[in-house]
Parts: structure tokens; C-alpha cells; sequence
């Protein structure tokens, strides 16, 4: 499937003079016409999707770098002169602070499909590192894109989140200091932010390429989960151009209606009221939290009492994604074929989710009003405190615990020889049709 | 983004085979060109258009930078002989109160086979032949010319050389055209609005 | 059948991310604690996905704050020439620009801003032009602090995209002071108001339970018949508080009724868009077993 032959055949004497000099035109080609299993399904567009939100990040962020200023004094004005002044400026800077949003509900469904379909498996390691490492850049781009407006939320934002920092032990301290570039958030570190913010996309987009370059090499996982051997390409793959071009850029074209249903309609839903007041590092707002995508980890953060150990649960939680291929121990790559994983996986999701609820409470408030509860250790049961920890107990639990257990104890499903197989016309679903069940073999 | 109409002809004729692979029947003419495939393309490249023209379109002035673009300018401020530089629109602006001199060589330099001709008159308002108002931006690449210098007795311009007369015309030197006379108007007898 | 897992697989998709979206939305209410009454709808016409603005109330809002609001509290965002923006409360048909509105003109030259002498360079002060910021009641946050007890009066410009239920927060806050409820121990310099977020329970000596709302430092600022409308709106606190209320919400995002406008446009084409893609979708992959 990967390094399939070039089949592109210059015409002209212009190709033929360019394509023996610099083969890009082939290279387009070859990318076009790369076997793609057929049975990929829509969960397989978000990779297609998350391509257009970052054009369109870095499109609409080239613009609002000409008018932005990055200054305490000036910034939370030259935001605002961007919506009303600036030519279309309300809706570019809506769809750029919305288009954080669009961009992390699409990677966390991807890496959600990469988990369910164990994209991650060898031979596809690289692949997810390699998303891993963006997944960690669009945070960092999305905190010090956020830090901008210089809001009250962006000031207290960044306040929080780089006292984080200052946690390691001994080291903490000089590195915060130099980090901030001073004793305090101010106009240094809102300028140092500003920079960083405009570099990180372009590292992101240098990482996609590595991205889309390892998935070239070991080629598409599918949702039967199997390799395609070499002499079933032709049956089992089709070429990328036109039949995924047309599947992506219809979802492509369903999610630009979700985007700008939020854009144009309720363009500060996502966002929160308190960053319309200009910064005032001498008033903390009465509740600080983060954009939605960072919850989960926030609530991780907040689970543990102490503060260093709590900052690392919080790294950690992103960090054990990218050991993820080694703790899984199953042979099979498809949970559609693992029902106890797929259990467990289903639990996850609604984990993450909650874990997401939980990081906008305050932890001492009680999940169910008026319910008795006692006091346990450092807070009542039935407090939002307790229900963190459990959800972060079990987001740890399912990636060391349950992947590489589940793995070594449960039986799989029969997995079709072929993906063919499942779709074959009267031949019914893959759970009745498949041949018996044969451990994988690696790739 | 989409099945672009004309790739999509050569590179269905190679999936044939597997078409043909599956028996399919429908798929008999891979060559067609498929009117819905035109019009999904032509949708793609439309949208990206209407993406694209906000972002361009956001270059444009801004509203604040178009609300700037009168000024009012008092001309009891110049003396006479002097000139006063203002900026409107981010550029200078000269409003010369000329002496009877400077006026007298401008007007007799009126037919002097000029590279870009004008008559003085033409270049101030009746009955205000004192006041010359102009852009203070050299016609040749935009420096700021000096007054005083030059071969005749008006502006010289020391990035390349251009001279100008006392009435703004260029007179020698790479420019191409006279120091241009912006849209203005008296609101009384001394007060002028620029723009 | 394969039509149908796909339209599954993306029923289930959409799902996802209403859950995703749905969450982040839900989390909204709880950050908006602080045992603050709900405020209650001011019915306004621009609410909705089709709603514009009553350029008569935008009209009257303006006149309220400028009467009564801008005395304390500056909108140092908007510009006298935002006013005659498309959709703004003195736009016309016909005007050159927003900058060369008549009316507009004839509104700032009524207010003094401060400037500097291109001469002497001393500060001086002269009549507003349409290109002014609006001017602030205070020279700088300090001495507006200073003049108001240490809590200088928030600036307006984009109050109702900063405080949750926007318009409605607005309207409710103004028209919803109540005698505070017996029992409750009032700070001096403050007023309490059932809408204002805060925590009462320090200052509550009474029966039951802690009475909703908080501690605001603004006195009424409206009396009923203190604004004089030229158009036979009532002369009431509730017609002002709405009013001033709209139009804060309008000058708090000018563009947006233009903006949900192109956005039926840009929904329209991109659901027509979507019909073609699926189109062209089904015609690519037919007979192809997936």
C-alpha cells in the first residue's frame, strides 16, 4: 500500500523538462492516486478537516496579525478596532477565535478514532507520536493565542497556567521569572507571547507534514483494523483522488456549516463574558477556567491536592498518549473486534467528558444538590472534589491498567481475512461473514 | 479540495479496473464528464473565493483610517513667503503663501514648454492666487522636496534631482508630472478643507 | 445499506460534536454563579438569528446615556462616526460616509474633547468631530476611582458582550432595584440590587433564606420622566433601561446584525454546497462496495 508506483506520465515537454529537475507534479500525483482502503468511514474525514482549520487559522491569524497590537496598553482596543473599523475584521476575528474551538472538537474526535481503530498500532507508532506532538502544540498555540486580547481571563489565564511552572521544585522559580520576562505578566510577556503564537502554527504545519509523510510510508489504518496484503490492493483500495477528495469535502463542507452557525450566529458562545473586560492584574474575576478543550486537563490538575504533583498529573495525562502503542497489548487493532475494550472505551469518552463538566465546577460544590454526603479526607463525598478524582483515576486506569491487561486476557472477535469481506453483497456484517480469528500478523 | 471535473476524467479511466473488479454496470463510461462534478467544483472554487475576498478586503482602509480623510486648515497660520507642511492622509501637505514675485515668475513660465503643462491659474483657486496648495510628495518616488533649492525658485527634490517651479510644476529632473493639487475647497475666506 | 451505516456513522458524528459543542455551552451557567437573580427578557428585536434593531430605540438609547450614564461612565471604544454606521441608530441613506452623517456631526459638536494645540502645544480643549472617540467623563481610571468612592465606574463599550444575558443583564440591573429586604445590612456607599452578582450572607441578620443578588455601588440612576423623548415613547424607567440597554448592545458588536445577515447567505450556499458534494459523493462511489 505505502511507496505504491508512480503512475504519473509527464506529456508535454514542460513536465518532462520539470519532472527530471524537481518532481513536484508527480509528487501531487502520486499523493492523488495513493490506494486508500475503501472502507474507510467518515470518522476517517477529520484528518481532511483538521487540515482546513489550520489554513484557516493561520489564513485569518496572517490578517489579524496586520492590526493586532501587541501592547497592555493598546491590545484589548486593537481587538476591538479589528471588529468594528477593520473591513470584515468581526467576522475574520470570529472565525479565528471560533476556529480554535472548530479545531479541537475535530482532533479530539481523531485521536478518538485513532484509539477506537488502533491507528496507533505498529506499524503506525510515528503517526500518533507525531499527532501527539501537535495535539501538545495546538495547546500551547491555543494558550498564547488566548493570552491576546488581553482580557481579564487572558490576563489571569496566563497568570495561572505559567505559575504552573513554578512548581518544579528549585528550578521553578528562575524559569518562571524567564519565562514571563519579569516578576509579573505584563507587557514583556504579552509581546513574547504574541511572537510565539505566530511561529507555533508553522512548526504545527511542519509537524503535518511528518504527520501525512509517516502515514504515506505505513499507509491508512481502516476500521476492520488489518493490513492489506499486496495482492489485494486492487480489490480493497481505491485511489485517494476522487473518491476521498469528494467523501472529506462533503464533511468538510458539513462541519463549515457547524462553524459558521457558531461564527455568524453566536460568534461568543464558546468564549467567556469575563474576557470583554479589559486585563486587571489587580483583580482576580470570580471564577477563572479555561476554553472548554482544556477542561479535561484542568480538572486533572485540580484532582491532586498538592501542587507540583498536580501539574504533573496534568502533563502526564497528555504524556501517556505518547507511550499509548507500548501499553496496548492486543494483537487485534480494531476494537470493533474487542468487545470488553470497547466497553471500556465508551466509559472513557463519557470520562473525558466528565472530566471536562468537572474542570468548569467549583470543587466544593456538591454534584447532587441536597443528596447527604460526609466529609472524606480533604472534602465531602458528594462534592465535585471527589467525582474529579475518580474520573481522573479511571483516565489513568484505562491507559495503564486496562490496555496492556485487557490486551493479554480477552478473546477477540473473528476478523475478516480481507476488509472486502464485511461488505460483500448478501455476505451481512463482518461478525457473521469473517473467517475464524487469526492473530494479526504484523506489519 | 473536490474531484476537480478534468482529473477526475483521467483518473476514473484508471480505476477501472477496479470498477470493472466489482462488476459494476454504472460505471461504463468513466470519461463522461459529469455535469454535478462540475458544479461541486465550481462550489469549491466559489467558496474559497468568498473566503478569500473578506481577508483581502480587510486591507482595505479601515473605517477610523477613512473618517480621517478631511482636515480643516486655518490659513491666517502661514506668513506670507513661508509655507506650512500639514499631514493629511499619513502625507505631507504644503500650503505656500507665494510673494507677488513667486506668482509673477510662475505665470510667465505658463507657456514655457512645460513637461507636464498647466497654467498657474489652473493650479490655485480664483481669486486665492496667493495660496498654493499641494501634495508634498515628489511625482518621481515620493520624497518630500525642499523649498528654496533648485533652478527655479521653487522646490528641489534631493533624492533624484527633480526641480520644481514656484507654482509646483516640474521643470527638470526625472519626475514625470507636477507636485499634484489635492481636492480642496474654501470654507470661507481663510479656512480650507482638504479632501 | 451502505447509504445507510454512512448516514449512522455521520448521524453519530453530529451527535459527537452537539455533545462537544453542548458541553462547552452547558458550562456556562455554572461559571455564572453567585446566587444573582436571572435577569428577565427586555423582548428585544434583535435577539434571533433574523432579529435587527429598532433604530427609534437605538436613537433613545443614545440620548439616555449620554444624558444620564455618561456622566460617570466613558465608552472609550466608540466613536461618534460608529453612530452612523449601516444599522446604527443615525445612519442614512444617501450619506457619503459615516463620517459626513449630519446628524452625527451635529451630536459631537455638542461634547468637548481634549486635545493639543498644533501651535503652542498647550492642552486645550475643542468641539468633537465625528471622528472622536467619545469623550470620558474622567481623565483616567485613577481619578475616576477616586471620584466614585474607589470603584471606578466600568467603561460601556462592549458591556453587553461582558457580562452574561448582555441586554437583558443590562435592563434587568436597571430597572430592578429594590428596597433592600429587611434584615439585611446595608454597607455604606452601596445599594443592593437582586440582579447584581455577589454573595449576601455575611451581611444577612434576617429570617430564612439569604436574599438573591448582591452589593452595587451605582444609585438608581434612572427616575421615571428624567429623559425627555421626542417621540412619544413612555418617559418610564423600564422604557429607559431598555432602551439604553439596546443600545449598549449595539455598540457592544456594531456589525452583528450585519454579520447574522451574510450569515443565511454564506448557510445557504454552503447547505447547497453540501447537496452537490453529496451528489457528486454518491455518483463517484456508486457501485463501489464500501
Amino acid at each position: 500500500m505505502s511507496d505504491h508506483e508512480s503512475t504519473y506520465v509527464p506529456k508535454t515537454g514542460i513536465e518532462k523538462w520539470l519532472d527530471s529537475r524537481l518532481p513536484i507534479v508527480r509528487f501531487g500525483a502520486d499523493y492523488m492516486s495513493l490506494p486508500t482502503p475503501k472502507n474507510l468511514n467518515y470518522w476517517w474525514t477529520f484528518g481532511g478537516i483538521l487540515a482546513l482549520c489550520l489554513v484557516v487559522q493561520i489564513a485569518t491569524g496572517i490578517i489579524l496579525a496586520m492590526h493586532y497590537v501587541p501592547n497592555t496598553e493598546l491590545a484589548f482596543a486593537s481587538v476591538e478596532r479589528i471588529m468594528r473599523d477593520v473591513n470584515g475584521g468581526d467576522i475574520i476575528r470570529y472565525t479565528h477565535a471560533n476556529g480554535a474551538s472548530m479545531f479541537f472538537i475535530a482532533v479530539y474526535l481523531h485521536m478518538l478514532r485513532g484509539l477506537y481503530y488502533g491507528s496507533y498500532k505498529a506499524p503506525r507508532e510515528m503517526i500518533w507520536i507525531v499527532g501527539c506532538v501537535i495535539f501538545f502544540l495546538m495547546i500551547a498555540t491555543a494558550f498564547l493565542g488566548y493570552v491576546l486580547p488581553w482580557g481579564q481571563m487572558s490576563f489571569w489565564g496566563a497568570e495561572v497556567i505559567t505559575n504552573l511552572i513554578g512548581a518544579i521544585p528549585l528550578v521553578g522559580e528562575p524559569i518562571l521569572i524567564w519565562l514571563r520576562g519579569g516578576p509579573a505578566i505584563d507587557n514583556a510577556t504579552l509581546n513574547r507571547f504574541f511572537s510565539l503564537h505566530y511561529l507555533l502554527p508553522f512548526v504545527i504545519a511542519g509537524c503535518v507534514v511528518l504527520h501525512l509523510w509517516a502515514l504515506h510510508h505505513a499507509g491508512q489504518n481502516n476500521p476492520v483494523g488489518i493490513l492489506i496484503p499486496k495482492d489485494r490492493t486492487a480489490k480493497d483500495t481505491v485511489p485517494f483522488h476522487p473518491y476521498f477528495t469528494v467523501k472529506d469535502g462533503f464533511a468538510i463542507v458539513l462541519f463549515l456549516i457547524l462553524f459558521a452557525i457558531f461564527v455568524f450566529f453566536m460568534p461568543n458562545a464558546l468564549g467567556h463574558a469575563d474576557n470583554y473586560i479589559p486585563a486587571n492584574p489587580l483583580q482576580t474575576p470570580a471564577h477563572i477556567v479555561p476554553e472548554w478543550y482544556m477542561l479535561p486537563f484542568y480538572a486533572i490538575l485540580r484532582a491532586i491536592p498538592d501542587k507540583f504533583l498536580g501539574v504533573v498529573a496534568m502533563f502526564s495525562a497528555i504524556g501517556v498518549l505518547f507511550i499509548l502503542p507500548w501499553l496496548d497489548t492486543s494483537k487485534v487493532r480494531s476494537m470493533r473486534y474487542r468487545p470488553a475494550m470497547r466497553t471500556f472505551f465508551v466509559i472513557f469518552v463519557l470520562v473525558g467528558i466528565g472530566l471536562g463538566w468537572c474542570g468548569a465546577q467549583l470543587p466544593d460544590s456538591p454534584v447532587v444538590p441536597g443528596m447527604p454526603s460526609f466529609q472524606l479526607a480533604d472534602g465531602m463525598l458528594n462534592s465535585y472534589l471527589w467525582l474529579n478524582r475518580l474520573l481522573t483515576f479511571y483516565y489513568f486506569l484505562f491507559f495503564i491498567v486496562l490496555m496492556p491487561l485487557v490486551g493479554l486476557r480477552e478473546t477477540p472477535r473473528p476478523i475478516p481475512a480481507t476488509i472486502s469481506e464485511p461488505v460483500l453483497p448478501g455476505g451481512g456484517d463482518a461478525m457473521t461473514s469473517a473467517a475464524p480469528a487469526s492473530p494479526e500478523k504484523k506489519g | 479540495m473536490n474531484g476537480a471535473p478534468q482529473g477526475d476524467a483521467a483518473n476514473r479511466s484508471g480505476d477501472e479496473s477496479v470498477a470493472a473488479d466489482q462488476g459494476d454496470p454504472n460505471n461504463k463510461d468513466p470519461n463522461r464528464r459529469d455535469f454535478i462534478h462540475i458544479a461541486a467544483g465550481a462550489a469549491a472554487v466559489g467558496a474559497g473565493a468568498m473566503a478569500a475576498w473578506p481577508l483581502v478586503n480587510s486591507m482595505n482602509p479601515a473605517a477610523d483610517t477613512l473618517a480621517l480623510s478631511t482636515i480643516e486648515f486655518d490659513l491666517t497660520k502661514v506668513q506670507q513667503g513661508q509655507q506650512v507642511v500639514i499631514k493629511w492622509q499619513g502625507k505631507p501637505v504644503f500650503v505656500r503663501y507665494r510673494t507677488p514675485a513667486e506668482i509673477e515668475r510662475a505665470r510667465a513660465d505658463d507657456h514655457a514648454g512645460l513637461k507636464d503643462p498647466a497654467t498657474d491659474a489652473d493650479r490655485v483657486k480664483p481669486g486665492h492666487q496667493q495660496y498654493l496648495v499641494v501634495l508634498g510628495s515628489c511625482t518621481h518616488l515620493g520624497c518630500v522636496p525642499t523649498f528654496g533649492a533648485g533652478d527655479f525658485g521653487g522646490w528641489f527634490c534631493p533624492c533624484h534631482g527633480s526641480h520644481y517651479d514656484t507654482s509646483g510644476r516640474i521643470r527638470k529632473g526625472p519626475a514625470p508630472k507636477n507636485l499634484v493639487v489635492p481636492t480642496y475647497d474654501y470654507v470661507s475666506d481663510t479656512r480650507v478643507k482638504i479632501g | 445499506m451502505i447509504l445507510k451505516t454512512n448516514i449512522q456513522s455521520m448521524k453519530k458524528t453530529l451527535v459527537l460534536i452537539a455533545l462537544a459543542a453542548g458541553l462547552s455551552l452547558a458550562a456556562q451557567p455554572a461559571l455564572a454563579s453567585g446566587g444573582a437573580k436571572h435577569p428577565h427578557s427586555g423582548g428585544f428585536s434583535f435577539e434571533g438569528p433574523f432579529g435587527t434593531f429598532d433604530q427609534g430605540q437605538l436613537q433613545r438609547g443614545y440620548k439616555v446615556y449620554r444624558e444620564v450614564c455618561s456622566s460617570c461612565h466613558s465608552m472609550n471604544l466608540m466613536h461618534f462616526r460608529t453612530l452612523a454606521e449601516p444599522g446604527g441608530p443615525f445612519y442614512e441613506e444617501g450619506q457619503v460616509n459615516p463620517a459626513e452623517n449630519r446628524f452625527v456631526k451635529a451630536l459631537a459638536a455638542e461634547l468637548q474633547v481634549p486635545d493639543i494645540d498644533s501651535e503652542t502645544g498647550e492642552p486645550i480643549m475643542r468641539d468633537a468631530v465625528a471622528a472622536d472617540k467619545f469623550p470620558s467623563p474622567y481623565p483616567n481610571a485613577t481619578a475616576a476611582a477616586a471620584g466614585n468612592g474607589g470603584a471606578a465606574p466600568p467603561d460601556l463599550s462592549v458591556m453587553a458582550k461582558a457580562r452574561h444575558d448582555g441586554a437583558d443583564y443590562i435592563y434587568s440591573l436597571l430597572s430592578g432595584y429594590r428596597a433592600a429586604p429587611a434584615g439585611l445590612e446595608i454597607r455604606p456607599g452601596q445599594h443592593y440590587n437582586p440582579y447584581m452578582a455577589g454573595d449576601l450572607t455575611p451581611f444577612w441578620k434576617g429570617q430564612g433564606h439569604v436574599p438573591e443578588g448582591g452589593f452595587i455601588a451605582m444609585p438608581p440612576p434612572l427616575r421615571n420622566g428624567q429623559v425627555t423623548y421626542d417621540d412619544g415613547s413612555a418617559q418610564t424607567v423600564d422604557q429607559y433601561a431598555k432602551d439604553v440597554a439596546a443600545f449598549i448592545a449595539w455598540a457592544s458588536d456594531p456589525k452583528q446584525v450585519q454579520r447574522k445577515q451574510s450569515g443565511m447567505g454564506v448557510l445557504i450556499f454552503l447547505f447547497l454546497f453540501a447537496g452537490l458534494t453529496y451528489v457528486s459523493y454518491r455518483r463517484i462511489w456508486k457501485g463501489v462496495a464500501h
